[in-house]
């Protein structure tokens, strides 16, 4: 039998990576629900990013804050830059050739990354204070982490439900056609879009480079279950990926410690392939 | 206001309207009628620049608009209330109206408008909170009017606004759209309910396979034997 301690611990690790994951998959799903594309190589450019806060924080010695900061206007300027360069160009084509563009800039930033940087691990290291609560040492960087990305994650609320534009991207995910009868030039809303998903990307590679090594490939590691998440809660759905975030990172956290992490992402796996089959348009989605 | 010189427009290798020529004069309300695919909703899409015309001109203040993009004719001041109402279903139905109030000159008037609105349509005041998904059809198309009119429109566009509405709604909607038409608005609508339009407004088209077939004042065209026979049902 597993301590109930352990148990706990993983829970409360499940809930602290459940925030990050959050966020990435609100960033993706954002994109996705306005703009209608699926940006394959999300995760990679959160991944251009890590390696932005490497730089700046542990070979340039600049403080952890200001690496935090980059990385953010970083994502945005990544994102403004993908919409651009990218997806304007095919957002008529068929589907299937927005994933194969998307998909092709995800092998792209990994050779690109690869070639600059070597498949070296990198990581920052910032000294933290131990916490520990009822014998469960926390780790203050996760904690950290999931503080900003739930904070981010109510201003992005904030910004949607309380702003002019916030309000006009939520329509044009609604009906693009009509928003653009009352005035908004579509073009811009995306833009404005991608770069808010972009900034949600950088700001996800700050907290995630405080718990994690970076390394070419490490999109191969969270890009998957980001999807996952964002199609477990249903495609576009804010609510449902806030969700679905925590459900994964509790099925990886608790299995995790049960078996083995790798074990921990294959029942992950199996968990959405039956919910896929059980609510097919997402766990919110109401029953047809 | 507003002229069409000769359109010519359709979806790819499809022609919905011929050489189309019509006029809407300030102050005035003007209806386009016709059967189910006759080219009415395409006629509402050039106008507010939802798709670009093939030849010819769409004239507004002077102005050559056809194919302007849609965000810039609204600017110019024509508001288009699309078929099937297009609200914001999700979205509450003071953010709906909001949304019509998206151009910063619009903005500048914001309170303004909204009052109009409500003064017109109170049911949209009692129901602000509400997600405009969950009003009626009837409900639906008085915030889709509504809506429009946060722009600050001079001309508004209407297709179809009694589509799929219960007769009560229907007759309801006519006398709204009436007090709409007195608060000073030039009014274009597109309706398959020929009866009642034709009590609306002063003139109107009959738009038949993508051509105008006859035009005239609004009475005198009710009067007309083939009119009847087809639309009117008398």
């Amino acid at each position: 039998m597993i301590d109930p301690l352990f148990l706990a611990e993983a829970a409360i690790n499940g809930l602290l990576l459940g925030g990050v994951l959050a966020l990435l998959a609100l960033g993706l799903n954002l994109i996705f629900g306005v703009i209608d594309i699926v940006w394959i190589a999300y995760v990679d450019l959160v991944m251009i990013c890590m390696y932005a806060v490497y730089f700046i924080v542990q070979v340039y010695g600049y403080p952890m804050w200001l690496g935090g900061l980059a990385s953010v206007a970083l994502g945005a300027l990544l994102g403004i830059a993908v919409h651009l360069l990218i997806i304007t160009p095919i957002l008529s084509s068929a589907p299937v050739n927005q994933l194969l563009a998307t998909g092709g800039l995800l092998f792209f930033l990994q050779s690109f990354a690869t070639f600059l940087w070597t498949t070296d691990h990198r990581s920052v290291r910032l000294t933290l204070p131990r916490l520990e609560i009822m014998d469960m040492p926390i780790s203050v960087a996760r904690l950290i982490a999931f503080g900003l990305a739930v904070l981010a994650m109510l201003g992005l609320y904030l910004f949607l439900t309380r702003t002019y534009i916030g309000t006009a991207i939520r329509a044009v995910s609604q009906d693009r056609e009509a928003m653009s009868l009352m005035g908004a030039n579509p073009q811009r809303v995306y833009l404005v879009t991608s770069a808010v998903g972009g900034a949600m990307a950088g700001l996800a590679a700050a907290l995630l480079i405080i718990q994690y090594a970076v390394h070419p490939f490490f999109g191969a590691a969270f890009g998957p279950i980001t999807f996952m998440i964002c199609v477990l809660g249903g495609l576009g759905n804010m609510v449902g990926a806030f969700v679905a975030s925590f459900i994964m990172s509790e099925v990886i956290a608790i299995s995790g410690v049960i078996w083995s992490t790798e074990m921990g992402y294959v029942i992950a796996f199996v968990v959405f392939i039956v919910m896929i089959f059980a609510r097919p348009g997402g766990i919110l989605a109401r029953r047809a | 206001m507003l002229e069409l010189r000769s359109v010519t427009a359709g979806y790819g290798a499809f022609t919905a309207l011929w050489d189309v020529s019509l006029k809407v004069e300030t102050g005035e309300a003007v209806a386009v009628v016709g059967p189910n695919g006759a080219g009415k909703t395409t006629l509402m899409r050039v106008i507010s620049g939802l798709i670009a015309p093939r030849a010819g001109e769409v004239v507004f203040d002077g102005a050559q608009i056809g194919g302007h993009p849609a965000y810039d004719i609204v600017g110019r001041g024509i508001a288009h209330v699309p078929e099937g109402r297009r609200i914001f279903p999700a979205l509450t139905v003071a953010d709906n109206l909001k949304m019509g109030a998206f151009l910063p000159s619009a903005r500048k008037r914001f309170a303004e408008s909204l009052a109009r609105v409500f003064a017109l349509f109170p049911v949209l005041a009692e129901r602000q909170k509400q997600r405009a998904g969950s009003l009626s059809g009837g409900e639906q198309q008085m915030l889709a009017v509504g809506r429009a009119l946060m722009s600050g429109p001079k001309l508004i566009l209407l297709d179809e606004p009694s589509m799929g509405l219960a007769p009560v709604m229907v007759l309801r909607l006519f006398d709204l759209i009436r007090r709409v038409r007195q608060e000073g608005y030039t009014i274009l609508v597109v309706e398959q309910n020929v009866r009642q339009v034709l009590k609306l407004v002063d003139r109107a088209y009959l738009l038949e396979v993508g051509r105008i077939k006859t035009e005239g004042r609004a009475d005198q065209l009710s009067e007309q034997d083939f009119v009847r026979k087809a639309y009117v049902g008398l």
